[in-house]
């Protein structure tokens, strides 16, 4: 009913009743008298990376005049605390997502909920001894291993603090938009129409796309997107460790099948992304628990893969490097066994890979998978999210205290080429190691495992990765 | 670097803005009937390519990149209570030959009240609908069609902000435009030109690449004799009660189709002064020397 459309729709306990006062149930507006509202910005889509763009723009100075919406599908999602078991889905945080987040008040939130920071990552491969060794020098936090769940809960939060400026609109599915003509044709509407599922329609001078790599709004922007679908599939699980440990790595093995990783959530609990073919996959979450225990330990610690071979040749460029560098290879760590996996955490969806030939069109941008879609194995998809919105978001500050037209496509060039020229080579790189791990034929084997070593070898192409 | 068609497509479109003040020649005048109806006709022809960004006026449009911070940093830096997300609220600015109103609807979203005036109707008919969209704008700019001379009297030390940004080189009187400009101002309010050098490298590519050689330009659209030099607008704001406080080159890159600051002025340039306050502190010319002299000994014989 449309009451309980506008009950659900923004925070009327929270949002103080100002310029934009909505008293009681909404008509839909399909024969409106008057146009529909106008925003400066409207974000498509209100996950962690909508979301934080959204609550990002709403704590920018500049924007203190404007008005922003959220569109979600979804529920609102807030926690005062965690409960008591681990979500299965979690994510590698860089410190430079954590300083983005830190920038519109979330970050806070987020170490009162909770988080595990990780000094070190540990790489390596099941055919061979090669292994690389990440770690930063100051023994600084590499990064933080957060449940998405608390990410939300977080920027939740903060978009509350500033609900003068943004309108979240929750249970809100978008199922149209209009484009503008040219904008030298004076004659009808030059903002952008979004017509919602239930009939509403907003305006804007910008439309973000945040909303995931099946993004509608790419899709109607007509914006091509080049796509591949892996043959793989990532099963996620919540792991308790056979004993207590300074769980502070995350560990990542290469199986010819796929990338098998060990997320740290706690002293006792880690988070499992086992990237494997979607019959293995299937199979792993058929099996009875045990059994699925017996799988991971197996995979971290079964040397079936090695060949005599491999292992020599393997030795013997170690030594040779040995020989160059004195403090070429790092001590090899052992990752934890694992003992059980919560009931219920077990969970698959596949992978594939995208990106968007275009981010920007005249009042649309496309951030996060919207844009591009990645394999898992590098841990990087929703910071190259937060990458975007960290870029975006200074170029739009700087386009409002200018007083352009948000919409403006000069601007959002600039957004574009910044970030394409950072997330293509990212991109690619992740999709050559994901093949070039995924075979078991020798000679690509010695290649990567002499170019892992070669790599862990090397500082400076280390501290790049 | 400095020949560019893309420049000089500019400027001829800044002449459109204002073709009609090459032919009025009595301050005061009341009437369009001294506006030559053929300038007028070529410039309502381009009167509907305002808005797009890529067009013919493309260098105006890129032309606010340095024009708006230029304008807004300078208020920014004589006031001192101001909030960052409205950095010019409150402030009443009047855009003169606002054209389509490129310039007036930054400056409206900055927060100014913004009033733009031009003689064609066109013009102010496009600025009108373009503003119509969004409620914000249509609330904080005024658009009107009209001279500077016509809303002098309703207007007079009405606006603490007159933005001129490719109009005095059309203007028949220079110095009357000036004196209107200080009339309709409010005492210490600011006065933001931008405009043309009168210089060989103008002549050259304004009028001989621009018109005689690459055709871009008609035959006799510009008048060189109208550019103006620096030192001469600078002459004439100080004699008007203005004092001059930034002279600033600019310049236009056809390739990146953008524009910068440089410390030339021998192409365009943009210029900022401040009428003299109610008590003349600035180039006080009424004040005999003799007077300064005695006040000094004064001062110095009370020095104990």
């Amino acid at each position: 009913s449309s009451a309980a459309m506008a009950a659900l729709r923004g925070r009327a306990l929270l949002a103080p009743l100002g310029a934009r006062l909505r008293a009681g149930p909404r008509a839909p507006l399909r024969a409106a008298a008057s146009a529909p509202p106008l925003y400066d910005v409207v974000v498509s889509g209100g996950g962690m990376v909508g979301s934080a763009m959204a609550a990002v723009l709403g704590h920018d100075i500049h924007f203190h005049d404007k008005k922003i919406a959220l569109l979600e599908a979804g529920p609102r999602k807030e926690y005062d605390h965690m409960p008591d078991s681990y979500s299965n889905r979690v994510s590698s945080i860089s410190p430079g997502s954590a300083t983005l987040l830190s920038s519109c008040g979330a970050w806070d939130h987020v170490c009162s909920l909770r988080l595990k920071p990780f000094r070190r990552m540990q790489v390596w491969d099941a055919c061979s001894e090669a292994m690389i060794v990440f770690e930063k020098d100051d023994l600084d936090d590499m990064g933080y291993i957060v449940e998405n769940d608390v990410i939300m809960s977080a920027l939740t939060k903060q978009l509350d603090a500033v609900a003068d400026r943004v309108e979240v609109f929750y249970r809100s599915r978008a199922v149209g938009y209009t484009w503008p003509l040219p904008s030298h044709s004076c004659d009808t509407s030059p903002w952008v129409q979004v017509e919602l599922a239930d009939g509403c329609r907003l305006q804007t001078k910008l439309l973000i796309g945040a909303d995931g790599h099946n993004s509608m709004v790419r899709k109607e922007a007509e914006i091509k997107n080049i796509e591949h679908q892996y043959d793989q599939s990532a099963v996620v699980a919540t792991l308790h460790l056979s004993e207590a440990t300074d769980n502070n790595v995350a560990w990542q093995r290469f199986l010819p099948t796929g990338p098998i990783a060990l997320l740290p959530l706690s002293d006792t609990a880690s988070s499992l992304v086992w990237s494997t073919s979607h019959d293995h996959a299937s199979e792993l979450l058929a099996m009875d628990e045990e059994s699925f225990v017996d799988s991971i330990n197996s995979a971290f610690w079964s040397n079936i893969n090695h060949s005599d071979f491999i292992d020599t040749a393997g030795a013997m460029f170690r030594s040779a490097i040995s020989l160059l560098k004195a403090s070429g290879t790092a001590v090899r760590q052992l990752p934890p066994s694992v003992a059980e996996v919560d009931p219920e955490s077990r969970a698959m969806f596949p992978l594939g890979m995208g990106h968007a030939t275009e981010y920007v069109q005249h009042r649309v941008a496309l951030i996060g998978d919207a844009a591009h879609r990645v394999h898992p194995l590098a841990g990087q998809g929703v910071n190259l999210g937060f990458g975007d919105i960290a870029c975006l978001a200074h170029h739009l500050s700087a386009a409002a205290f200018n007083g352009s037209d948000l919409g403006s496509l000069k601007h959002l060039l600039k957004f574009e080429t910044e970030r394409q020229r950072h997330n293509v080579s990212l991109i690619a790189v992740t999709d050559v190691l994901k093949r070039l791990y995924s075979t078991t034929l020798t000679p690509l084997v010695l290649l990567r495992t002499w170019g892992l070593q070669a790599t862990n070898a090397l500082p400076p192409v280390k501290v790049r990765i | 670097q400095y020949f560019s068609g893309h420049e000089i497509l500019g400027w001829f479109n800044d002449i459109q803005l204002s073709l009609f003040r090459l032919t009025v020649k009595r301050p005061f005048s009341t009437s369009h009937s001294s506006v030559d109806s053929k300038e007028m006709k070529k410039f309502q022809l381009l009167a509907h390519k305002w808005w797009d960004e890529e067009g013919e006026y493309a260098a105006l449009h890129s032309m606010n990149d340095i024009r708006v911070p230029f304008i807004r940093d300078t208020l920014l830096s004589m006031s001192s209570n101001y909030h960052l997300g409205n950095p010019l609220s409150g402030i009443k600015i009047l855009d003169v030959g606002c054209g389509g109103g490129l310039l007036s609807e930054p400056l409206g979203r900055l927060g100014a009240s913004v009033t733009g005036i031009d003689p064609v109707e066109d013009n102010i008919r496009t600025a009108d609908r373009h503003k119509s969209f969004d409620p914000v704008l249509a609330k904080r700019i005024q658009y009107k069609s009209s001279s500077l001379e016509e809303i002098v009297e309703e207007s007079m030390e009405t606006f603490d902000v007159i933005v001129a940004s490719e109009v005095v080189e059309h203007v028949a009187d220079l110095e009357t435009f000036i004196k209107c400009c200080s009339q309709v101002l409010k005492p210490e309010g600011s006065l933001f030109i931008t405009t043309i050098n009168k210089t060989q490298l103008s002549y050259v590519l304004g009028i001989v690449v621009a018109e005689k050689i690459m055709g871009i330009v008609p035959e006799r659209t510009h008048e060189w004799e109208k550019f103006v030099p620096p030192e001469e607008l600078k002459r004439l704001l100080e004699s008007n009660g203005f004092t001059v406080k930034t002279v600033n080159g600019m310049l236009y890159n056809p390739l990146s189709g953008s524009w910068s600051w440089m410390e030339s002025t021998s192409l365009n340039y943009a210029v900022h002064a401040v009428k003299s306050g109610a008590w003349g502190q600035s180039h006080a010319t009424d004040t005999p020397p003799e007077t300064d002299i005695q006040q000094h000994s004064a001062r110095a014989g009370t020095v104990p």
